[in-house]
């Protein structure tokens, strides 16, 4: 999956929305989405993110400008037609009370004209695919909980198999359990389906976590940034940018790298129900490491704990290779031993990696994120400069969307294929 | 007292009194005619009208200050009036009774409609429906339950209205009522009285049976 290298799917040119009271919506927007990946809207409300987003389906149409969906001009399109191919997917999810779960996800297809046997049908094998139960199709949307009534709006927006997805603010009604939830299963859904998605949130984390780029949007519908996680992070624009992000941005851009690359050494074990060393000999998977603590494993080869002079096992929460390099940060602050317990997919101990050299992958992993590829952060945003800087703010786009896959979300090396300008960019 | 409502039991049960062209089911049968036939034709004009209200969100006054005109419009005046201009037809008996039933017809259907959530509306706009789509196979259905309502509520006074009948010389259960009074016979007007309130009463709770039956998968 390389978005970088994709058609443009969705183009903004010089778009500009002011509703009949005067107030600005959208302000002399230039954007381009290229084919497959998440490209998420950001900013707070009033920011013009999910008035944008309406214009691509023609909810909203701009006053001025360009709008292209796969090339073409959408004013120039039928816009009932045109929704039928853009999968819309809204907060409270909007599905009809009156309709069972099964006709909700139909709709789309009824209206294309399949016929009703073969739109239950596709409807059906929907319900798998967003992770319900058959049963569901039966019941009517107010018998499900907010989080599978999201589900279903999903189904219902994928129904037709439309290449592109408009998702506004689609978790934001659900408690953040559900919401974590919904996420993995959007991105699990987006590697196998690969579609364009737009998605507006105001939650920065949300955009981080699910985004390919990112746009972040001012107050006036203003587009201040327009980058990949990484780039965003390490690189804000500007204050204004570098505060919507939070105190915490170096933070979040560990989560956006895995635990993969980072070595790790052999553990020091003994076996569950046996001794611990100093009082005899363990069972040790090697000695050569030195560490001085040993690890107390299950039979089965997974970590339970690490002994305590009382002779009660300290907790040891073990991470995987595609667990987030801030997640080791956190375990290795936790961690009694200051060592962080590395485990298989099957859950069995292959080493540990001391807390010294997981900070220091952090903060090389931080240095790498902000060193200037091209331009610097501090000519982005070139209204003074009265040019349109065209810079490469789409930049390894293919390799942070499969985070999962431990991969490092690199700002370097990737080629600018999601490309901004930002006229007024400036605060 | 007592003796009254001995002989209007006698009088409701008494089996000459249910036969023939003058019998009470005949005039039932006639009363149910007028009744329905009069709130046909308000729901034919009043639907339309308050599910056009209610999609465009244009003429909303209309919707709202039409039930209070409704309220205030004299019945009998109304017959009066249309007679002297009509003469002697049912005319004046269906406009009457109409003019009764639309108010609440149009009011309900518009607050019906009103009451979707706008949320859904735009989803159904949002998943490629277009303006009649969207009418008939949301906002129509959602709003139904409302519109029934407003379908009942005036059923309801037109039976009750339809005594009016009898006034300008037709049928229906309003020949007791205004025989008896002719006749000074109370017993008729109370037992004319009664079989119009046991009708009304039945049809509300029929209806509203009715709908809890086809309403019974939606949210409370």
């Amino acid at each position: 999956m390389q978005p970088g290298k994709g058609r443009l799917m969705i183009t903004f040119d010089a778009v500009h929305k002011r509703f009949p009271n005067g107030t600005t919506a959208v302000h002399d927007l230039t954007l381009e989405m290229p084919e497959g990946g998440i490209t998420v809207l950001v900013g707070s409300s009033g920011c013009g993110k999910t008035t944008t987003l309406r214009m691509i389906n023609r909810m909203v149409d701009p006053t001025s400008g360009t709008i292209r969906l796969g090339g073409k001009d959408i004013l120039e399109q039928d816009a009932a037609e045109l929704r039928r191919g853009i999968g819309y997917v809204i907060q409270q999810a909007g599905l009809f009370p009156h309709r069972t779960v099964l006709d909700n996800i139909a709709t789309v297809p009824l209206l294309l004209g399949w016929g009703r046997g073969k739109a239950r049908a596709r409807a059906a094998e929907l319900l798998e695919t967003v992770g319900l139960t058959a049963d569901a199709g039966k019941r009517y949307p107010h018998q499900l909980s907010g989080g599978q009534q999201q589900r279903v709006g999903v189904a219902r927006a994928l129904a037709a198999d439309p290449p592109v997805l408009l998702m506004d603010e689609p978790f934001g009604a659900v408690d953040p359990v559900v919401r974590t939830q919904l996420q993995d299963e959007l991105l699990r859904l987006q590697k196998e389906l690969n579609k364009t998605i737009a998605f507006v949130t105001h939650d920065i984390d949300e955009a981080v976590r699910l985004g390919d780029r990112i746009a972040v949007f001012r107050t006036g519908g203003h587009l201040v940034q327009y980058a990949a996680p990484a780039e965003l992070l390490a690189r804000p624009a500007d204050p204004f940018v570098a505060d919507f992000l939070g105190a915490e941005r170096e933070l979040k851009l560990l989560s956006l790298t895995t635990l993969a690359e980072v070595p790790q050494q052999r553990a020091t074990t003994v076996r569950e129900g046996e001794p611990v060393p100093g009082a005899g000999p363990a069972s040790s998977t090697g000695s050569a490491s030195g560490t001085g603590h040993h690890l107390v494993i299950s039979a089965r080869g997974e970590p339970l704990g690490w002994p305590s002079p009382d002779g009660t096992l300290l907790p040891v929460r073990p991470l995987r290779d595609t667990d987030t390099l801030l997640a080791a940060v956190n375990e290795s602050i936790a961690s009694p031993t200051g060592l962080v317990a590395r485990v298989d997919a099957e859950g069995v101990l292959t080493g540990v990696t001391p807390r010294e050299t997981i900070h220091e992958y952090a903060g090389r992993r931080h240095q790498e994120a902000a060193r200037p590829d091209r331009a610097p952060a501090s000519s982005r945003t070139g209204a003074d400069e009265g040019t349109d800087t065209d810079t490469n703010a789409d930049t390894n786009a293919d390799t942070n969307a499969g985070a999962d896959e431990g991969t490092a979300a690199g700002a370097d090396g990737g080629t600018g294929a999601g490309t901004v300008t930002a006229k007024d960019g400036s605060v | 007292m007592y003796e009254l409502f001995r002989n209007l039991g006698a009088w409701l049960v008494a089996g000459e009194n249910w036969s023939g062209s003058d019998g009470i089911g005949h005039r039932l049968a006639e009363h149910l005619q007028y009744s329905l036939l009069a709130t046909l034709i308000a729901a034919a004009i009043a639907l339309p009208l308050g599910l056009l209200i209610g999609h465009t969100g244009r003429g909303a006054f209309v919707a709202i200050n039409l039930s209070s005109f409704g309220r205030a419009l004299p019945t009998v005046g109304l017959v009066v009036l249309v007679f002297l201009a009509s003469g002697l037809s049912m005319t004046p008996v269906y406009v009457a009774l109409v003019a009764l039933a639309v108010p609440s017809i149009v009011t309900n259907t518009y607050a019906g409609m009103t009451a979707v959530d706008p949320e859904v509306k735009d989803a159904a706009r949002g998943q490629g429906m277009r303006g009649h789509q969207v009418l008939l196979q949301v906002e129509l259905p959602l709003a139904l339950p409302l519109i029934m309502t407003g379908l009942r509520l005036a059923l309801i006074q037109v039976v009750a209205t339809a005594t009016i009948a009898a006034y300008v010389s037709f049928g229906g259960l309003g020949r007791y009522v205004f025989d008896g009074l002719a006749q000074r016979d109370l017993v008729q007007v109370m037992g004319g009285a009664v079989l119009v309130a046991v009708v009304a009463v039945a049809l509300d709770l029929a209806l509203s049976g009715l709908q809890r039956f086809l309403f019974r998968h939606r949210a409370a």
